[in-house]
C-alpha cells in the first residue's frame, strides 16, 4: 500500500468518527420526541395524525408496509406510464411489466439494484418523483424503524412504540431533506448536473455525433448516498463522470455512505439510555469494517502472476477508474458493501476473487456493519441479541439486554430475522443456477459465474443493491427472483425486530450491576465482531469457498 | 447431607439405549438431526454395499456406526443424570413402603382407632402416631408434642420437635416419631404428600423444559436449521461450479451428512437435557428441593438477597458479651451475683451470662438450698433469685430502675449512662442489681455468624446486594449491619412490612430472594422470585416458596444463588463450545469433501492429515467423543468463583471459546493418526 492512500484511508475513517457525533446528537433529538420541528404540527394536523398518540408494533409495522406499499404502488405506475407523461426530454418508453416491478420493489426495500440503465431506461420525471422520493421514503422508513425498536429498549409496561408517521415526517424534513440540500449543492459545484434539459449533442474532435446524458442528477446523488440507497442516475453509477467528477467527491460521497449509520449507532445509544453501548456498537462496526478494508487492500494490491507473465503492470487496473486508482477504488467497494449502499466507483466483476469475498461477506452478514440507515442497527441487534443470550448465560444469568430479559419469543424472532435472509440467499441461489432461465443470464461459467449469482441474491436479499456485473438481470426471471428476495430481505427482519421490541417495551427493565454482563468495553465489543463473522461464516463458508475461493485457485 | 446413593448402571444403559428411538428426541432438534442423520447414512450404506454411491461402503459403514454412536452418547448422558436422580428417588420410596395408619374419630389419645392402608386416609382424617410409629401422611399436628426424625427426608439424624400449634406443627409422612406421640389432621391426599412430590420431581417425570432451556433451544434449533440449509446447498453449488474447474463436480452424500452433524451444535445439543438434570440434582445434593427448575434459573438473576438478621447473620440468640461493672463494684463482684441471678434462667440469654461468668471468673456458684426462684414476668420484666437475704434480679433498664426506686435507692447515673452506651453500640444492657443496690450492667450482643461477611463480600462481587431485616430498633440494626457487612438494612420490620420491601426492590427493576418459615411469612415468600422455605416452617410457608430447603438453614440462600449461576454457566459454556469447534471441523472436511470438486483446493492440508476419508472420520468420531467426554463436566457444572461479571466472562470465554477453538484440531489429527494405522480409512 502506498503511503498517500494509507493517509486517504486514514483521513476517511477519522473524518467518518468526527461526522458521526454531531449526527448522533441531532438524531436523538428528533426522535426522543422533546424537539418539535417548525410547522410540524400543522403538516401532521393536515394529515389528520395526532402526533400525541402513539402505537403498539402492530400497528407501526401496518404503518410502516402500508406506507411502502403506497410508495411501491406510485413508483410502479409513473415507471410503466412514463411514456405518456412529462417530463421525459428524451421520449423514452415506459418500462417492462417485470422491470417496473423489480425496480419499484428495489427502491421501496432500500436497495436500490438496477437491472434497469439510467440514463437509457428512466424518464426525468421518473428520477425526480419516483426513484428520488422513494430515496428519502425508504431511508426514513429504516431509521423510523430502528426509533421504535429503541423505544421498546427504553420503555418498559407499555405497548406504545411511538408515532410512526411523526418519525417519519421528522426524518424526512429534519435530517434527510436538509443534509441532502447542502450535499446536492456540494456536488453541483463539482461539475454534477442538475438539469431538466434534453441530452445534449455533442460533435466531438473525431468527427460523429455524441449525445451526453444529463438531467436532475445532483438531487438524486446527494440523498443516493445519505440515505444508503445507491441506485445511480447514470447506469455506471458513481464511476460515472457526472456522477462523481472529482476526488473531493469521491471522498465525501464515501463519507456519505457511512455518516447517517455511524451517526445512528450514537444516537441508539442516546435512545436506549445507555451511550456507552451505542459506541460500543460503532466501534464494533469501525473494527469491521477496518477488517475488510485491510483484506480487499491486500487482495487488490497483490501483483497477479498472469498480468506479470505478459509484461504488463502486475497490479490489476481492468475495471477501475484510473481517475482514483486502488486504494479508493477499495475504500468504496468495502463502504458500499459494508453500508447497504451498492453504488460503485469501480466494477466489482473486476476485483481480484478475494476482494469480491469480503463484499459478498458483508452483504451476506446482513449488512451489519454500518448497514442500511437504521436497519444496520436493528440488523446489528440481531447479533447483539445472539451475543449476549450466550455471554449472558457465561456469566452465570439469565440473558438480558439493557435490562431487558431475553427469553423464547425474542429468540424466536431473532431467529426468524436472522434466517430469512440467509435462506433466501442459499435457497435462491440454488433455484437460479438448476434452471434454465436462470443458468441463461450467466457470462461466465463456473466459478466467477457461479459469485456472481451469489453476489446478485445476497445484494438483493442484504438489501445492498450493488451488482457484480457478468449478470444479465434484465430478465422476467431474475427480476423476479430478485424482487422477492429485496421483499423478504426488507420485511422479513423489519415485522420481526418490530414485534421484538413490542415485547420488549411491556418488559420492566432490570437495574444492572456488577453481575451484569457490560454491553460496552473492548471484551463485548470483540465478542460481539467475533459472534458476527463466525455466524456469517458458518452460514456461508462452503458458498464462498465454491465461488470467490475456488476463482481465486483458477486464477492463472 | 444426603448421602450418594447407589446408581443402577444397568437401568442407565438400558435407558440410553432406549433413547435411540427417534421418539425420544423429538423436542430436541439437533439430536433429531443427528438421528436422522445415522439413519440415512445407514441406508447409504447399505446402498453402497449393493455398489451404489460412489463413496466405499467402508467409509459410508463407519461414518453411519459414528453417527449412531453419537445418538447414542447423547442419550447416555440423560440417563446417566436421571440415574443419579433414580437413586435419590428409591431412596425416598424405601421410606414410604407400606404404612398403615391409627385413624381415630376425635381428638382424644385414648380414642377408639381403627389400622388403615395408608393410600386411603383422606384430607382431615386424624390419625394417631404412637413412638416408634411412622407418620403416614403429610398433615399437621393437633394434639401432643414428639419428637421426630426426619432423617429420612432431610438425611439429618438428630431429632426435631413436633406439636400441636405455632410454627413447627407440620409432618411429614415417612418421617418416624421417637418419642410420645402426636394426633395428626392429615393435609396430603394420597399420593400427593411432599415425599411423592419430591420423588416426582428428583426422578424427573414432572420435569419441564425452564424458559431459559427452551430459548436456547431455539436457538440451537435456528442453528441446526442455518447450516441444514448451508450444507444441503454444497450439492447443487459443487454441481454448478465442479465440472468447470477440472474436478469430477460430485461431493458425496455420506460425506455431507457428516459435514452436517458434525456442523451442528451436538455437544450442547446432546448435554442440555443432562445438564438441566445434573443443575436440580445438586441442589438436591444440597438439601434444597426446588417446586419448579424456573426458580433454580432465577436464582442465577437475583440482585437482592432478603435475610432475616436472627438466624441467618447472627445466631439465633443474644449472648452475653461483658459485664460493666457500677462505681465501687468489682467487676467479679458483678459477675457472681449476675450467674447467681441466671441460675434458674433457661433461655439462652441466661445461660450464656452463667457461661461469661465461669469463663472469664472461673465461677461456678450453685444456688443455695431454699433459695426461691423469681420467674420472668411480663409485669415485672424482671428474673433473679432470693437466698436468704440476698435478693439478686436482673433486667431491663427501666425495670430494674422501678425496682430500685421502690426500695428507696434509684440507679446511679454511671449506670444508666453505661447502659445507653451499650445500647447504640446495638447491645442489649441487663441491669444487675442486689438488695437496694445496682451492681452494674451485663452486656448482651448479637453473635455474627462466622465467615458470614466474608460471603457477603463474596455476594457483593457478584452483584448481588445483601438487605438483612431485623424487628430490632434502627440504632442496633446499624450496628449490627456494619459488624455482619451487609449493604443494608430495614430495621423493626414486621412480618407484614417484608411484601412492601420485596415490592419496592422489584419496582426497581430488581429480582429478590427471601428466606422464611412463619406463616406470617407466607405472602412475601408467594411475591419473591425466589423463596426459599424451611422444611421445618409451616405448611404455609412451604406453598408458598417455590424452594424447600430440608435442612432448615437460611444461609442456604447462598448456596442455591451459586447452583443457579453455574447452571446456567454450564449451558453458556458449552454453547459456546459447539460453535466454536465449528471452526476447525470446517477447516478438515470442507478440503476434503470438496477434493474431488476443486483439486486446487485438496493440497489445502496443514494438519497433514492422511487422506480426505480419514479426515472426515477423525471429525466425525472426534464429534461424538466430545458428548461422553464432557459428561462429567455437564454433571458437575462449570469451575464457578464469584466475582464481576466481566471477569467471569473473559475467564470462561478463554477456557471454552478460545479452547474450543483449538481442542479439535489435536484430537482430530490424533484420531487421524490413528485411523490410518489401523487401515480403518
Amino acid at each position: 500500500m502506498n503511503l498517500s492512500d494509507w493517509w486517504q484511508m486514514v483521513l476517511f475513517l477519522a473524518l467518518l468518527l468526527v461526522a458521526a457525533v454531531p449526527l448522533g446528537w441531532w438524531c436523538h433529538r428528533l426522535l426522543d420526541g422533546r424537539l418539535t420541528l417548525p410547522g410540524e404540527r400543522h403538516l401532521l394536523r393536515l394529515a389528520g395524525i395526532d402526533p400525541a398518540q402513539g402505537c403498539g408494533w402492530q400497528r407501526y409495522a401496518g404503518a410502516v408496509v402500508l406506507f411502502n406499499a403506497c410508495g411501491f404502488a406510485v413508483l410502479l405506475g409513473l415507471l410503466m406510464l412514463q411514456g405518456v407523461l412529462p417530463g421525459n426530454p428524451q421520449g423514452l418508453p415506459g418500462l417492462s411489466w417485470h422491470l417496473a416491478f423489480n425496480t419499484a420493489v428495489s427502491f421501496t426495500t432500500n436497495t436500490n439494484w438496477q437491472s434497469y440503465g439510467g440514463e437509457s431506461t428512466m424518464s426525468y420525471l421518473s428520477q425526480a418523483l419516483g426513484l428520488t422520493v422513494q430515496n428519502f421514503l425508504s431511508a426514513a422508513t429504516g431509521i423510523a424503524v430502528m426509533a421504535a425498536v429503541a423505544r421498546g429498549f427504553a420503555r418498559q409496561g407499555t405497548t406504545d412504540l411511538g408515532n410512526p408517521w411523526v418519525d417519519l415526517t421528522r426524518i424526512v424534513v429534519g435530517l434527510l431533506l436538509p443534509l441532502s440540500a447542502v450535499f446536492a449543492v456540494v456536488l453541483v459545484w463539482q461539475g454534477v448536473p442538475q438539469t431538466w434539459g434534453a441530452y445534449p449533442l455533442a460533435h466531438p474532435l473525431a468527427g460523429g455525433e455524441q449525445t451526453i446524458a444529463v438531467g436532475p442528477a445532483a438531487a438524486q446523488i446527494a440523498i443516493k448516498q445519505l440515505g444508503t440507497n445507491g441506485g445511480a442516475f447514470f447506469n455506471a453509477n458513481s464511476a460515472h463522470p457526472f456522477e462523481n467528477p472529482t476526488p473531493l467527491t469521491n471522498l465525501l460521497q464515501c463519507l456519505a455512505i457511512l455518516a447517517i449509520p455511524a451517526g445512528l449507532c450514537l444516537a441508539w445509544g442516546r435512545l436506549v439510555a445507555d451511550r456507552r453501548h451505542g459506541r460500543a456498537l460503532l466501534w464494533a462496526m469501525t473494527g469491521l469494517l477496518v477488517a475488510g478494508l485491510l483484506a480487499a487492500w491486500w487482495s487488490e494490491t497483490r501483483p497477479v502472476a498472469g498480468l506479470a507473465a505478459i509484461g504488463a503492470d502486475p497490479v490489476n487496473l481492468e475495471g477501475k477508474e484510473v481517475r482514483f486508482g486502488i486504494g479508493p477504488s477499495v475504500t468504496w467497494l468495502v463502504a458500499t458493501t459494508a453500508a447497504s449502499n451498492g453504488s460503485v466507483n469501480a466494477m466489482h466483476a473486476s476485483m481480484q476473487p478475494l476482494t469480491t469475498l469480503v463484499g459478498l461477506a458483508f452483504m451476506q452478514i446482513g449488512e451489519v456493519v454500518f448497514g442500511g440507515v437504521g436497519c444496520g442497527i436493528y440488523g446489528m441487534l440481531l447479533y447483539v441479541l445472539v451475543t449476549v443470550f450466550v455471554a449472558g448465560l457465561m456469566v452465570g444469568r439469565t440473558p438480558e439486554l439493557l435490562g431487558k430479559r431475553i427469553e423464547a419469543r425474542e429468540m424466536k424472532l431473532t431467529a426468524v430475522a436472522l434466517l430469512a435472509p440467509s435462506a433466501v440467499i442459499l435457497l435462491g441461489t440454488w433455484l437460479a443456477i438448476s434452471c434454465e432461465s436462470g443458468r441463461g443470464s450467466i457470462a461466465n461459467p463456473g466459478a466467477s459465474g457461479f459469485s456472481e449469482v451469489l453476489y446478485a441474491l445476497s445484494s438483493a436479499a442484504g438489501n445492498n443493491g450493488s451488482a457484480m456485473a457478468g449478470l444479465n438481470a434484465n430478465t422476467p426471471f431474475w427480476n423476479l427472483l430478485l424482487a422477492c428476495s429485496m421483499l423478504v430481505g426488507r420485511f422479513a427482519v423489519l415485522v420481526p425486530v418490530l414485534a421484538l421490541a413490542g415485547g420488549l417495551a411491556a418488559k420492566p427493565r432490570q437495574e444492572t450491576n456488577a453481575g451484569t454482563l457490560p454491553t460496552h468495553g473492548p471484551l463485548f465489543i470483540g465478542l460481539l465482531a467475533t459472534v458476527v463473522v463466525l455466524v456469517g461464516a458458518l452460514t456461508f463458508l462452503p458458498a464462498l469457498v465454491l465461488g470467490p475461493v475456488a476463482a481465486h485457485g483458477a486464477l492463472p | 447431607m444426603t448421602a450418594r446413593h447407589h446408581v443402577d448402571r444397568a437401568r442407565v444403559l438400558r435407558e440410553s439405549l432406549r433413547r435411540l428411538s427417534p421418539l425420544a428426541h423429538l423436542r430436541n432438534p439437533v439430536m433429531a438431526v443427528t438421528w436422522l442423520g445415522a439413519a440415512f447414512t445407514s441406508l447409504l450404506w447399505l446402498a453402497a454395499l449393493a455398489g451404489q454411491g460412489g463413496e466405499p461402503p467402508a467409509f459410508v459403514g463407519q461414518i453411519a456406526l459414528w453417527l449412531w454412536f453419537t445418538v447414542w452418547f447423547a442419550g447416555l448422558a440423560e440417563a446417566v443424570a436421571e440415574g443419579r436422580g433414580r437413586a435419590h428417588a428409591e431412596h425416598l420410596r424405601a421410606a414410604r413402603s407400606t404404612l398403615t395408619a391409627e385413624r381415630i374419630g376425635e381428638l382424644r389419645a385414648d380414642a377408639p382407632a381403627e389400622t388403615v392402608d395408608a393410600g386411603a386416609l383422606a384430607p382431615g382424617d386424624l390419625v394417631l402416631v404412637r413412638a416408634g410409629g411412622v407418620i403416614p401422611a403429610d398433615g399437621e399436628a393437633v394434639a401432643g408434642l414428639a419428637s421426630v426424625d426426619e432423617s429420612a427426608v432431610t438425611g439429618e439424624s438428630a431429632p426435631v420437635i413436633r406439636g400441636a400449634g405455632g410454627d413447627r406443627s407440620a409432618v411429614t409422612g415417612g418421617t418416624r416419631v421417637l418419642s410420645d406421640h402426636l394426633i395428626i389432621r392429615v393435609t396430603a391426599a394420597p399420593g400427593e404428600g411432599f415425599i411423592d412430590r419430591m420423588i416426582a420431581l428428583v426422578e424427573g417425570a414432572s420435569r419441564q423444559k425452564t424458559p431459559n432451556e427452551v430459548a436456547l433451544t431455539i436457538l440451537l434449533a435456528a442453528m441446526t436449521l442455518v447450516l441444514l440449509l448451508a450444507v444441503v446447498t454444497i450439492l447443487p453449488f459443487a454441481a454448478c461450479v465442479g465440472g468447470r474447474m477440472g474436478g469430477t463436480g460430485t461431493v458425496g452424500l455420506a460425506t455431507l451428512v457428516a459435514l452436517l452433524v458434525c456442523l451442528i451444535p451436538t455437544t450442547i445439543g446432546g448435554l442440555l437435557p443432562a445438564i438441566g438434570i445434573a443443575g436440580i440434582d445438586r441442589l438436591h445434593r444440597a438439601n434444597v428441593i426446588a417446586r419448579s427448575g424456573r426458580a433454580v434459573e432465577a436464582a442465577g438473576d437475583v440482585g437482592v438477597l432478603l435475610l432475616d438478621k436472627t438466624g441467618t447473620i447472627t445466631l439465633g440468640n443474644r449472648q452475653a458479651a461483658a459485664f460493666i461493672p457500677a462505681p465501687g463494684v468489682g467487676e467479679r463482684e458483678l459477675a457472681e451475683a449476675a450467674q447467681l441471678a441466671s441460675l434458674a434462667d433457661d433461655t439462652p440469654e441466661g445461660r450464656s451470662i452463667v457461661v461469661l461468668a465461669k469463663e472469664r471468673f472461673d465461677l461456678r456458684c450453685e444456688a443455695p438450698a431454699g433459695a426461691v426462684v423469681v420467674p420472668f414476668t411480663a409485669t415485672a420484666r424482671m428474673s433473679g433469685l432470693d437466698a436468704g437475704a440476698r435478693r439478686l434480679r436482673k433486667g431491663a433498664t427501666v425495670a430494674v430502675a422501678a425496682w430500685l426506686t421502690d426500695q428507696g435507692s434509684g440507679l446511679p447515673a454511671a449506670v444508666i449512662a453505661a447502659a445507653e452506651e451499650a445500647a447504640r453500640a446495638g447491645a442489649t444492657p441487663l441491669v444487675v442489681a442486689e438488695g437496694g443496690r445496682a451492681l452494674g450492667i451485663v452486656v448482651l450482643k448479637d453473635i455474627i455468624k462466622g465467615g458470614i461477611r466474608e460471603r457477603f463480600a463474596e455476594l457483593r462481587r457478584m452483584g448481588i446486594t445483601t438487605v438483612m431485616i431485623t424487628g430490632d430498633n434502627p440504632q442496633t440494626a446499624a450496628a449490627i449491619a456494619a459488624e455482619a457487612g451487609v449493604d443494608d438494612f430495614r430495621a423493626q420490620v414486621t412480618p407484614e412490612d417484608k411484601l412492601r420491601i420485596i415490592r419496592e426492590f422489584q419496582a426497581g427493576g430488581r429480582l429478590v430472594a427471601m428466606a422464611g418459615d412463619g406463616t406470617n411469612d407466607a405472602p412475601a415468600l408467594a411475591q419473591a422470585d425466589v423463596a426459599v422455605a424451611m422444611h421445618a416452617g409451616t405448611q404455609a410457608a412451604k406453598e408458598a416458596g417455590n424452594l424447600v430447603d430440608l435442612d432448615s438453614n437460611p444461609t442456604k440462600l447462598i448456596e442455591i444463588v451459586r447452583i443457579g449461576k453455574q447452571l446456567l454457566m454450564t449451558r453458556g459454556a458449552l454453547t459456546t463450545f459447539s460453535l466454536t469447534n465449528d471452526v476447525a471441523k470446517y477447516f478438515v472436511i470442507i478440503p476434503a469433501a470438496l477434493a474431488g470438486v476443486l483439486p486446487a483446493l485438496g493440497g489445502f492440508n496443514p494438519l497433514g492429515l492422511q487422506s480426505p476419508h480419514s479426515a472426515i472420520l477423525a471429525a466425525v468420531i472426534v464429534n461424538a467423543l466430545l458428548i461422553p467426554l464432557l459428561i462429567p463436566l455437564a454433571m458437575r457444572g462449570v469451575a464457578w468463583r464469584p466475582a464481576p461479571a466481566g471477569t467471569v466472562l473473559a475467564h470462561n470465554l478463554l477456557v471454552y471459546g478460545v479452547g474450543g477453538l483449538i481442542a479439535p484440531f489435536p484430537l482430530i489429527w490424533g484420531v487421524d493418526r490413528f485411523i490410518a494405522s489401523c487401515g480403518l480409512a
